[in-house]
């Protein structure tokens, strides 16, 4: 444990850039904001740099703080708003600060023609502050701040092209489903207080929890961690609240790469991690992770097969690989699932920046049914592209086969997993690749299914998106490397770097066979889907068409994502919306409104006939009055 | 030397015709001169007292009472006079519009 102020700095910087984009840049011309908004976090990454080199030196476990101030103090909890870098914190801020840095630049040359491109940079940066809070705060209570502080900026950044009401829409979905999940975490959160408060343990710090896990009884650990759960299937778009994600493609591209690929959605995922203590406490809670993981990763690819825009296509993919991180989470190998973040981070980062490269060239075009042939006109964004889909799909030594191997690995070999946990995994994989390749072919391959006058303005992106994707591109092809299966060369240096924070739970005894047959088969899934694409879609294109043909009913419902937000209208929002118009009328318009104009009624209707007694008449008063004296008098003369 | 009996049924008797006079004449000027007996019924019952007490309480009360009076006499008159002025009526029947 090392005090060092270093970290605060980090935190401040996107501040910086949030409070000149909103009181200086408006001022200055637009270029302003294009130089500081990926200035501040390209400061922000060499800070962190900084940290991480610093932490490297440390001796094995080590962190470093930065106990800012005293944020919370009443009765038994002081809270201090404090940040941690330990080796957790360190790989996710060098993911959000070095991908964000890559994405921010890019943004300049997406942005460039927006008028609001301003108001994009402050978002961005906002975000950038609050998932910096997110992954360096050291309690609960500051990493909450982010957990929503990004959730604002992910509707913000959504619904930036406000002018649209879809747009809109589907920012405030975004924002409502991710209510509904932060509802179970901070349930979650104040059971987790008050039963560690209840053995005299009064904190808010993770540290601290850690420390005292062992005062956490099995059944709560259960009922905290389904609840934390059920925020993180918010935040990380799985079943059943995953729905806002695939909307959530309404905002600038950028903003899907970074916010709603890359970082922010594996928030949920750093969560489980952060709390994998008392997930271990629990292995009905991690059952319940694990399945939700791999029905998820099955389900949303299942979806992807079908769909025709290109940015859906991702958004279901992203969804479908955040269920093979909350899988590993499942079956105990945190670090694994981290390992999937980092290398998800960089391809999917990857894959929705080219996404937004083909756009951008195609003038807007997001339907892949009108592209096509791209290859020759855009060829750098075609080659990262091509990188990332083998990197997603699992193809050999790109990053995402050793991520995703080891996930498989463990699903079939820990003591929490299960075959079927792999063979879902496994046979999810195929549909990855066969849906990546899909959208490869279809977008770079074949003739170009544009109309005349967009297929002659098709040209390739500005240098300030080339550059990011080409980083990118390496980052995908060698980020795996850092995490080899047991046994190749250096090994799983990833896993040994985060032990001291992320103990491999449940591994069992490693077997060289047991791992080599895994890994084959899912090569040989790989190769099936990367085949199957390219026999559907180069080859015989004919093909995809008979087959929808004649499985009509299934092509439907895929291609329909299977009626859940259909469903969701009728049950859920239209049970909330009947509620909430029984409420109204009976509730507020009969009974609140009723009683207090029933009172003003009542005291009307009587006060009419009262009043006939003032007639206006001095004389009756006169009377009345004397009438009042004698009775008064004569009272007195009879007693 | 006359009992003060004889002064308080004096007394009484002027009250009463005050207070009918006020209660049942419908002239405003006649229900303001009865009022003005009624005053001065209760003058004469002080004074009468605090001659039969040989008391000096109930005469010092009489000049506040015709201070009051005196007043009175002012602002009722005024009241009246501008009443008449927009009503030209007299009647205390008529003047009833101070209700709701």
């Amino acid at each position: 444990m090392v005090n060092t102020a270093l970290l605060r700095w980090i935190v401040l910087m996107p501040l910086f850039g949030v409070l000149f984009h909103t009181f200086v840049a408006p001022r200055l011309s637009r270029q302003s904001s294009s130089l500081v908004g990926p200035g501040v976090v390209g400061v922000a990454f060499a800070l962190a740099l900084v940290a991480f080199w610093r932490l490297w030196a440390l001796e094995e476990g080590g962190a470093l703080v930065d106990r800012m101030f005293s944020w919370i103090a009443v009765g038994h909890v002081q809270v201090v708003a404090g940040l941690r870098f330990d080796a957790l914190s360190a790989v996710m801020t060098l993911i959000v600060t070095g991908v964000g840095f890559l994405i921010h630049v890019y943004s300049t040359g997406y942005m460039e023609h927006d008028e609001d491109s301003v108001r994009f940079f402050l978002y961005l940066n906002l975000f950038m502050l609050a998932m910096l809070l997110l992954v360096l705060g050291d309690s609960i209570l500051l990493f909450f701040v982010g957990w929503e502080g990004v959730g604002l900026c992910s509707y913000l950044l959504i619904g930036f092209w406000y002018e649209k009401n879809e747009n809109a829409d589907a920012g405030k979905k975004a924002f409502i489903v991710n209510r509904i999940g932060d509802a179970g975490f901070l349930l979650g959160l104040m059971l987790l207080f008050w039963s560690l408060g209840a053995k005299g343990v009064w904190t808010l710090d993770f540290a601290e929890f850690r420390a005292h896990a062992d005062a956490i009884s099995p059944a709560i650990a259960t009922a905290v961690g389904l609840l934390l759960f059920v925020g993180a299937t918010g935040k990380s778009a799985q079943i059943p609240l995953y729905v806002w994600l695939p909307d959530a493609m309404a905002g600038p591209t950028p903003v899907s790469a970074l916010i709603h690929a890359a970082t922010m959605v594996t928030a949920g995922a750093y969560m489980i991690a952060r709390m994998s203590f008392l997930y271990v406490l629990s292995p009905t809670a991690l059952h319940v992770v694990a399945a939700i993981g791999v029905t998820t990763a099955l389900f949303a690819a299942s979806i992807g097969l079908v769909q025709n825009d290109i940015k859906k296509v991702l958004a279901y993919s992203t969804v479908s690989q955040l269920g093979y991180m909350f899988l590993a989470m499942g079956v105990g190998a945190f670090s694994i699932g981290i390992f999937h973040l980092m290398t998800h981070a960089f391809f999917k980062g990857l894959l929705f920046l080219g996404a937004g490269s083909v756009i951008h060239g195609m003038g807007g075009e997001q339907d892949i049914r009108k592209m096509g042939g791209l290859r020759a006109k855009m060829p750098i964004t075609f080659w990262t592209f091509a990188v990332a889909c083998c990197a997603i799909s699992g193809v050999p030594l790109f990053s995402g086969f050793f991520s995703k191997d080891v996930i498989l690995f463990e699903a079939y070999n820990s003591e929490y997993g299960h075959p079927a946990l792999w063979a879902i995994g496994a046979f999810a994989a195929l549909l990855t690749a066969f849906y990546m390749f899909r959208l490869l072919f279809l977008t770079f391959f074949g003739e170009c299914r544009a109309d005349h006058h967009t297929a002659e303005h098709v040209h390739e992106s500005p240098p300030a998106m080339t550059v990011p994707l080409a980083v990118l591109a390496v980052l995908s092809i060698v980020g795996g490397y850092v995490g080899l299966p047991e046994g190749w060369l250096w090994g799983d240096r990833f896993s040994e770097f985060l032990a001291p924070v992320l103990p491999l739970h449940g591994h069992e005894q490693h077997s060289a066979g047991l791992e080599t047959l895994l890994m084959t088969v899912s090569i040989l899934a790989a190769a099936a889907g990367i085949a199957l694409a390219y026999v559907f879609y180069v080859r015989s294109p004919e093909i995809p068409g008979g087959l929808t043909a004649r499985l009509r009913g299934l092509y439907d419902a895929l291609l329909n994502k299977y009626w859940v937000d259909e469903l969701y209208g009728a049950t859920v929002v239209g049970g909330t919306f009947w509620l909430a118009n029984a409420l109204w009328r009976f509730v507020d318009a009969t009974l609140i409104d009723g009683t207090v104009n029933g009172v003003g009624k009542v005291i009307q209707l009587q006060s009419s006939l009262w009043r006939r007694v003032q007639t206006g008449n001095v004389q009756h008063y006169a009377l009345t009055f004397l009438g009042g004296v004698i009775l008064v008098i004569g009272y007195f003369l009879l007693h | 030397m006359v009992p003060v009996q004889y002064y308080l049924a004096l007394a009484g008797i002027l009250f009463a015709i005050g207070a009918v006079g006020v209660a049942l004449r419908r002239n405003v000027i006649v229900m303001f001169m009865s009022i003005e007996l009624m005053l001065n019924a209760a003058n004469l019952a002080f004074v009468a007292i605090a001659r039969g007490l040989h008391s000096m309480d109930g005469q010092v009360i009489v000049f506040f009472v015709m201070t009051v009076a005196a007043a009175e006499a002012a602002v009722g008159l005024a009241i009246i006079l501008a009443s008449f002025r927009n009503r030209t009526t007299l009647d205390a029947a008529q003047l009833s519009s101070l209700k709701w």
